[in-house]
């Protein structure tokens, strides 16, 4: 074991494993983290904790973690580059995993001017890619970035996200690969809606073995509605919406539209996972919609969440 | 070159009020190249004020002069005589140019005429491309000729980011995403397996972050 997190044991053992997304809010409202926690308590292995996601300012991720640590749930650290370099990096890790945090996800994050302040300053001293072999020779050799030795190392189970949808296609096998040859420990796809194009990604990522060095999580977000299917096809950035899905959503009176989305999530979660080789698991990111992750993760058959 | 874009009107009017003799100072270098403070720009931004400043009763009067470059000390050296003269120098050079006056006559007004944006080039008439961040370590014989330090809104070493899409950066559809110009030339080059490489973290020490840059060449000094 690696880090010994919950995450790490439950693929281990071979499980399908279930994580989940939770996102801080926006001002200093534990109650807020704990509320939200307590629908994925059960429902998922471990929870995603995001980064200041979009560059809109949140509560620490850190904190949330911890937070959910002190509610019984497992958190994963979203980490990204853009506000820290590599002394705020290496500083965190090592104060997150003290406070019992055992996963992390390494991330570039979203760019700035996406944000609530788009005229701040960014630091990009990594990259995802550079994060991870910080974090893994951290964890495997004790030391820090400049070879300086470590009182105490963190075990840390190390993340990293992949979008099977950006550009260039063919590129994006060749990019993950990079990622697990850097040392990440298992990733977490982009939100997925094309099937036959994530069919083909993974294909090429078995072909390669990838499958075989690193846990493999298909990222699934249920749709709420036809309005935020167009806006993820439309305005999010290596966001690949099907036109036949807008429709189907469409095909439905718009009170059941959300219903039609969580039915939509749970088909493909039994695609991916009865028809795709390689797939370790799926992360489950029911943004501001955790209340209704139980019912994705337990209409896909996943439930009850195996205890290692 | 160093490209740059001249400051609206309003503020530099603002930045002159009270101040009767005015001196509008161009540069031959590169701001002349990207035509917004050689001597032309001298001429219009001169006549602007002029005409700006007699609209509202001010004095008009605006002197106009443009050195070799703005970032030699002999080149500055030509306003000797005449510099502290004057109640205000609006140098339209590059952020050097104000510098380097204000540095060598410490009596005058010196203000920035334009704003300096960066360094780049021209990809056609009237239009300016960033091109170098000047990190100070030049790797862009990697990356097909290609500068991910510059060009890539997240100066990713190891990209593309999943924000890219249709060739464009997340940022704007206006940006190209330089990672998919730089898969694509490595693809056609043959040199795809070379992307394989995980670069390691990279050194700015060269670069802005390290302080700021000073360069002694023993062979030149004299």
């Amino acid at each position: 074991m690696k880090a010994g997190s919950n995450l790490e044991k439950v693929l281990a053992a071979g499980h399908f494993a279930v994580t989940g997304e939770l996102g801080p809010p926006r001002g200093n409202n534990a109650e807020e983290v704990r509320h939200k926690a307590h629908f994925l308590k059960g429902i998922v292995d471990s929870v995603n904790i995001t980064d200041n996601q979009t560059a809109v300012v949140r509560m620490a991720s850190w904190a949330a973690c911890k937070l959910l640590i002190d509610e019984g749930l497992e958190p994963n650290y979203q980490m990204v580059c853009r506000d820290r370099n590599r002394i705020a990096l290496q500083s965190d890790i090592l104060g997150a995993t003290a406070l019992g945090i055992k996963n992390v996800l390494c991330l570039s994050g979203d760019h700035q001017r996406f944000g609530d302040h788009p005229e701040g300053k960014n630091v990009y001293d990594l990259d995802s890619v550079q994060l991870i072999t910080v974090f893994k020779k951290m964890r495997d050799e004790g030391k820090f970035l400049n070879d300086k030795e470590l009182d105490g190392a963190p075990g840390v189970f190390i993340g990293a996200a992949a979008n099977p949808f950006a550009d260039p296609f063919d590129y994006r096998v060749p990019r993950l690969a990079k990622k697990i040859a850097a040392g990440a420990d298992f990733i977490q796809t982009q939100c997925i809606y094309n099937l036959p194009k994530f069919r083909e990604y993974m294909k090429r990522a078995v072909d390669k073995g990838l499958h075989e060095k690193c846990a493999l999580l298909a990222g699934i977000t249920p749709l709420k509605s036809v309005g935020m299917a167009k806006y993820m096809a439309k305005f999010v950035p290596g966001m690949d919406v099907p036109e036949e899905l807008v429709k189907r959503l469409q095909g439905v009176d718009k009170k059941a539209q959300g219903e039609e989305g969580i039915k939509i999530a749970i088909e493909m979660i039994q695609e991916i996972r009865e028809t795709m080789p390689g797939v370790a698991g799926v992360h489950v990111m029911a943004i501001e919609w955790e209340h209704r992750a139980k019912e994705i993760v337990e209409g896909a058959g996943l439930l009850p969440r195996p205890v290692v | 070159m160093i490209v740059g874009d001249s400051k609206p009107l309003e503020e530099i009017l603002e930045m002159i009020e009270g101040r009767d003799r005015v001196l509008v100072l161009g540069c031959r270098g590169c701001v002349t190249v990207c035509n917004v403070g050689g001597e032309k720009e001298v001429g219009i931004l001169a006549t602007a004020l002029r005409i700006a400043r007699k609209k509202r009763g001010l004095p008009a009067s605006i002197e106009e002069a443009t050195l070799e470059r703005q970032c030699d000390p002999e080149y500055i050296e030509e306003l000797a005589e005449v510099a502290e003269g004057y109640d205000a120098i609006v140098s339209i050079a590059c952020g050097v140019g104000p510098q380097f006056v204000a540095e060598r006559f410490p009596k005058a007004r010196v203000f920035p005429g334009i704003n300096t944006t960066f360094i780049g080039g021209a990809l056609e008439h009237g239009v300016w491309s960033e091109r170098c961040q000047s990190c100070g370590n030049c790797l862009v014989h990697h990356f097909g000729g290609l500068c991910p330090i510059a060009r890539c809104s997240k100066s990713l070493m190891n990209g593309p980011c999943g924000g890219s899409a249709n060739k464009k950066c997340e940022i704007s559809p206006e940006v190209d995403c330089v990672w998919h110009l730089i898969v694509e030339k490595m693809a056609e080059m043959g040199r795809l397996e070379e992307l394989e490489r995980v670069w390691p973290v990279k050194n700015w020490i060269t670069s802005r972050d390290g302080g700021p840059r000073r360069r002694v060449r023993e062979d030149l000094k004299q």
